[in-house]
């Protein structure tokens, strides 16, 4: 099923926690929302899954608009929010069977489900406990299993791997990946290797406006207009070095990283490349180039830098 | 209405699970069997086949009963974000406040179950009439519905359990006591009117064996209300 955002807004009193945002999101995706702390993510997904009624705008599925169809698109969503809420006083099994019948599931499809959903999860050895007897890492994979049970065609997950260890935290990055091949998935999180991991598109939202949509590698080619390289030049006096490379036509700024060893950054004026120049300039004085490293622009710093403004 | 079943069905099994179900039946039963068969004006001392003294009791015991019951209904889920999680499964707000009520009320009427042996005995030492006892039986069901369903709003409108016990013991406190005090200092109108607001007026003409549409009416309005109250409170998380 399809998520189309259409100016969607939401006000908390005078402040605009969701300013006129518009994404779509197509089955066999995953979209990653990404923002600082207070963004609007949440906000946004809450909106999605009729939790908050929406503002201004509208979230439609498949066509049909989650204001006057919300009751019976439901059904077709899995939501795990931020935190992770459960019934710490229920048996995980119990938990699962009783999310399955509200969703609507038939008592035999649900049994069925529950095995399957307790072997992918990993709940095996624990699926008889209680779950506020459950680990922090176990809890998220019951919250995980609460959301598929019904077999969503979308699934909005705040944060999955919150409070997870790495091993863990792997494990369901291939988890989502493997269900994003079918499904509409909708991920919210603040760690950024993640969205490059499991990912095919990312948002990244801010103040509630949407400041960057595209894929990891269309994001960085926005980002760097200007090529950077690091360079380590030897048998030649710094002065004489970082002299010359200023006076290049194709260079825009000199930085020296490391004096004694002649670590340079070299960042070149848009759209020129300053590599080839760099080579020749030290043939032409005999200086050893023994670095040239092409410097990639980091998600982090894309990030850093579309939010903080 | 299936999801609301659903919810009752869990909220039922947690009550027994957490004991909550076993202290408010051993704490009944204890009570109103005590005060039926054992102390003050009982069965014996009275000396009529009625269960009046048992209705005078379950009144009392089942006004504190309720809200310990309703308290933590809406009120957890709110504090622990469970809330947000039900909600967007495929049920409405509506089925969830029915649900719970649901839940709470049959627990009442398991307790009420259990005094059953005191109708049986009853009819063994005396002639009873069934019609009263049937009666008493109904007002009680009324009354804790009602009860349960004021629980229920106050519930709704606060994360704090402890808060949501003793609102929901304040508004019943004055359905059960204070309007018929305030009915007795006016005249006139304003008497009629607390009168007419009364819950012990009311019980007390359903109990005595005559069942009134007007009384019907009045624990339907009072149940209606207190759903309809907490289901506005529930979809209040929108008007932000």
């Amino acid at each position: 099923m399809e998520i189309q955002i259409e100016n969607l807004s939401k006000k908390y009193g005078h402040q605009r926690a969701v300013d006129s945002i518009s994404f779509e999101v197509k089955p066999g995706e995953v979209l990653g929302f990404l923002g600082p702390n207070g963004a609007g993510k949440s906000t946004t997904m809450k909106m999605i899954t009729g939790y908050l009624s929406m503002g201004e705008g509208d979230v439609r599925i498949d066509g049909k608009s989650i204001r006057d169809h919300g009751d019976e698109l439901k059904r077709h969503i899995g939501y795990l929010p931020e935190n992770n809420p459960l019934y710490h006083d229920m048996p995980v099994i119990d938990y699962l069977a009783f999310c399955g019948a509200l969703q609507g599931m038939r008592k035999q499809a649900v049994k069925s489900r529950l095995r399957e959903m307790v072997s992918v999860c990993g709940l095996n050895t624990e699926k008889h406990k209680k779950i506020g007897e459950l680990s922090k890492g176990y809890r998220q994979r019951v919250g995980l299993a609460q959301a598929m049970i019904h077999d969503p065609e979308i699934l909005v997950l705040d944060e999955p791997t919150t409070g997870l260890d790495p091993n863990q935290i792997v494990e369901i990055r291939n988890l989502i990946r493997e269900l994003g091949k079918a499904k509409t998935v909708v991920l919210s999180t603040h760690i950024l290797p993640e969205v490059e991991a499991t990912c095919d598109r990312i948002l990244i939202i801010n103040k509630g406006k949407i400041v960057a949509n595209g894929t990891a590698d269309t994001l960085r080619k926005q980002a760097t207009g200007q090529e950077i390289v690091r360079l380590r030049i030897e048998d030649g006096l710094a002065e004489e070095i970082i002299g010359a490379l200023r006076r290049m036509p194709s260079v825009d700024t000199v930085e020296v990283v490391d004096k004694e060893l002649n670590r340079l950054e070299v960042q070149s004026r848009t759209g020129k490349s300053s590599k080839r120049e760099i080579f020749q300039l030290c043939v032409q004085r005999s200086w050893i180039l023994s670095e040239l490293i092409p410097l990639e622009t980091r998600l982090e710093d894309i990030f850093r830098d579309l939010t903080t403004k | 209405m299936r999801a609301a079943w659903i919810i009752a069905r869990k909220e039922l099994q947690s009550y027994f699970d957490s004991l909550i179900a076993y202290i408010m039946l051993i704490l009944f039963l204890g009570f109103s069997g005590f005060f039926t068969w054992l102390f003050g004006s009982d069965v014996f001392m009275v000396g009529q086949a009625s269960l009046q003294s048992f209705f005078g009791v379950a009144y009392w015991t089942l006004f504190f009963f309720t809200p310990a019951l309703t308290m933590r209904l809406l009120a957890e889920e709110k504090k622990t974000g469970t809330i947000e999680l039900l909600l967007t499964k495929a049920v409405t707000d509506r089925e969830v406040v029915i649900g719970k009520f649901l839940a709470a009320f049959l627990l009442v009427m398991v307790a009420l179950f259990f005094t059953l042996p005191y109708v049986i005995t009853l009819s063994m030492i005396g002639d009873i009439d069934a019609g009263e006892i049937l009666c008493g039986y109904a007002g009680l069901a009324l009354m804790s519905g009602a009860y349960i369903s004021l629980g229920l709003y106050a519930s709704s409108i606060t994360n704090n359990q402890i808060v949501a016990f003793l609102l929901a013991l304040t508004i019943g406190l004055f359905f059960h006591v204070i309007f018929e005090v305030l009915a007795g200092n006016f005249t006139g109108i304003t008497a009629q009117l607390f009168s007419t607001l009364s819950l012990s007026n009311h019980f007390q003409s359903i109990s005595r064996g005559v069942v009134d549409t007007r009384d019907v009416i009045y624990f339907g309005s009072l149940i209606f209300l207190g759903l309809f109250f907490s289901e506005l409170s529930l979809t209040k998380r929108n008007l932000n």
